[in-house]
């Protein structure tokens, strides 16, 4: 079933006139015919919760924002940086009017003064043809002023990033946007308090997926949207699968499937028929989960948020990362460790000089040059780096390394050199 | 000409968005490179200028960012992705072949000035693996049989 990507089974959806000829912009006339705190209340009873990766309750994320201000703003997070992730922008790029319609929505639950939409730079094209769309949406009364004739107005902007991925971190994202350098900021002050948000007023940020959610559940009600899912993760989720399935894509399921059913039914399955070795459910950030093999149980895990956290990983974004037996998960650790420190800011010691030296040491495995005490060695700068640092990319960066030794602990003992000769050193772990 | 006067209305359009001058410092730096090639000093002063700020703070945010090019690029522009899920499809292999082809490295132009090649982190596309991004537009399902047509392609491209 589709909530968001209907531009499959709608032909040109992305046009306003199909879009309105399917029922669009009705959840945005229904809204504005309501009290906006009756608005934020079937959010809130949707149990609808962020795309992001957070997986916060949105209705109650919007509850935070205090009415009595003056200013507020929408700011939806269309920065799409997760290794892994494509899904923001095929939402985008088939069902924009839907994006434009839920953050109006949004908008008018916590009566906001604009809305920035703010896409990466690479999204260069998808932010031109969203101008387009936002021009249209204005010039038939659905955004700016007067909306649908209610008397309420309020404009909708998009705002272009220009690579990097820090910026799809909530309070990096306003930095940016407020013309300064991508980097996290201090919190509390929270984005939705007086103080912490864009230009320093309360601000909701939401991913993409969360917000285009939104009109559905206007037009449908929460009762409707709960109906599907799981009881903590109601409605849809698109999965971005990629890596080495046969039918790599975005399908969009209702939470709570499995596994199994998502990688063998619908993505084809194990590339060339062969098994499979290891899942990344979150892109780089997340957990590695071990799997060995297409029999292994743990391909029976549900695709929820509490079922991926009992099975020791994360939801996140769902862009999920699919290894065969043939990839070397040392490689893997490398790969994503090059990628945190490319991205790390700056900002915070422990990613900055972390991610450096987790790189410089993989690197040495890699090229088989590396002791035995070097694995416990890299073990350790990662489990130094997590919960210290401003923002998650700390805990991100340490992921794939901590994971892929837990997890597969002989393909990084393959790489090291005399291995029998060297007796493993102890190195103080973390917090010892 | 300064972009003031040559993009005055477009200038005025991206102030019209925010409240405050210094988040138009982003987009203004894009038509600062779309001007000159790449966000060089004169075009730093310029946006520093139009967005009251200082010219080292402008010089700061065009560092942080990897889309502004703080050196001359080829006309075309090849920011090949190899992270994880486009390295699973061959995109190293892809980078390798480019390279070769071009007789350049990670970040080199080539000597008639036509293309810069570098690799970059993920660029949303993992579906459509290899990939590449040229001068922001993207080019999908790549196959490094294909890369002298590719280039042949976009030297055409470049005559009209």
């Amino acid at each position: 079933m589709n909530i968001l990507l209907r531009g499959r089974e709608i032909k040109n959806l992305w046009k306003l006139k199909t879009y309105t000829d399917n029922g669009g912009y009705e959840g945005l006339k229904k809204a504005l015919s309501m009290k906006p705190s009756e608005v934020i209340d079937v959010v809130k009873a949707s149990g609808l919760r962020g795309r992001g990766g957070a997986g916060f309750p949105t209705g109650v994320k919007w509850s935070f924002i205090p009415q009595s201000e003056p200013y507020k703003y929408v700011a939806v997070n269309a920065d799409e940086s997760e290794t892994g992730t494509f899904k923001d922008r095929e939402i985008m790029e088939t069902n924009p009017h839907q994006l434009i319609e839920g953050a109006l929505i949004c908008a008018y639950a916590i009566q906001a003064t604009a809305v920035y939409i703010y896409l990466r730079g690479e999204f260069w094209d998808v932010g031109h043809a969203l101008d387009e769309r936002i021009e249209e949406a204005r010039k038939a009364g659905f955004a700016f002023d007067n909306i649908a004739g209610s008397g309420w107005s309020c404009p909708v902007y998009t705002h272009l990033g220009a690579g990097a991925y820090i910026c799809g971190e909530e309070s990096a994202l306003l930095n940016s946007l407020e013309g300064k350098l991508g980097q996290p900021r201090v919190r509390p002050p929270f984005p939705a308090q007086k103080g912490g948000g864009l230009y320093g007023e309360a601000t909701v940020v939401n991913n993409v997926e969360t917000i285009t959610n939104v009109p559905w559940i206007m037009t449908n009600g929460a009762d409707e949207f709960k109906k599907i899912g799981t009881e903590q993760s109601a409605g849809t989720k698109v999965f971005c699968v990629s890596g080495h399935v046969e039918k790599p894509g975005n399908y969009e399921l209702p939470l709570g499937i499995t596994m199994r059913e998502l990688l063998y039914t619908h993505a084809g399955g194990i590339k060339g028929g062969k098994q499979i070795k290891g899942i990344l459910p979150s892109g780089g950030s997340g957990p590695v989960m071990r799997v060995n093999g297409n029999d292994d149980p743990i391909l029976d895990t549900k695709l929820s948020y509490e079922d991926m956290a009992k099975a020791g990983s994360i939801l996140g974004s769902a862009s999920i990362i699919v290894m065969d037996e043939t990839v070397d998960m040392t490689w893997v650790a490398s790969k994503v460790t090059q990628f945190f420190k490319h991205e790390s800011c700056g900002k915070c010691t422990p990613c900055r000089e972390g991610t450096y030296w987790l790189d410089k040491v993989l690197d040495r495995i890699m090229a088989d040059e590396a002791e035995l005490s070097d694995i416990d060695l890299i073990n350790n700068v990662a489990k130094n780096m997590a919960g210290v640092t401003l923002c998650a990319l700390g805990d991100f960066a340490a992921n794939p390394v901590i994971h892929t030794i837990k997890n597969y602990p002989d393909d990084f003992k393959q790489h090291i050199k005399s291995k029998a000769a060297v007796a493993p050193k102890k190195v103080a772990a973390a917090g010892d | 000409m300064a972009i003031a006067e040559k993009y005055a209305k477009q200038i005025e359009k991206t102030f019209s968005k925010y409240p405050d001058k210094r988040s138009a410092v982003m987009p203004l730096l894009y038509i600062a490179q779309e001007e000159y090639g790449w966000v060089s000093p004169e075009g730093i002063q310029e946006v520093a200028d139009l967005c009251e700020m200082d010219s080292t703070q402008v010089k700061s945010i065009a560092g942080f960012y990897t889309m502004y090019s703080e050196q001359p690029k080829g006309k075309f522009w090849l920011q090949v992705c190899t992270d994880l899920a486009c390295a699973l499809c061959g995109a190293d292999e892809y980078f390798e072949a480019l390279k070769q082809e071009l007789g350049v490295g990670n970040g080199e132009t080539t000597e008639d000035g036509m293309f810069t090649v570098e690799h970059v982190m993920c660029l949303a596309a993992c579906d459509k693996a290899p990939m590449l991004q040229c001068n922001f537009h993207y080019k999908e399902k790549l196959d490094k049989a294909k890369i002298p047509e590719m280039l042949a392609e976009l030297r055409e491209e470049a005559k009209k």
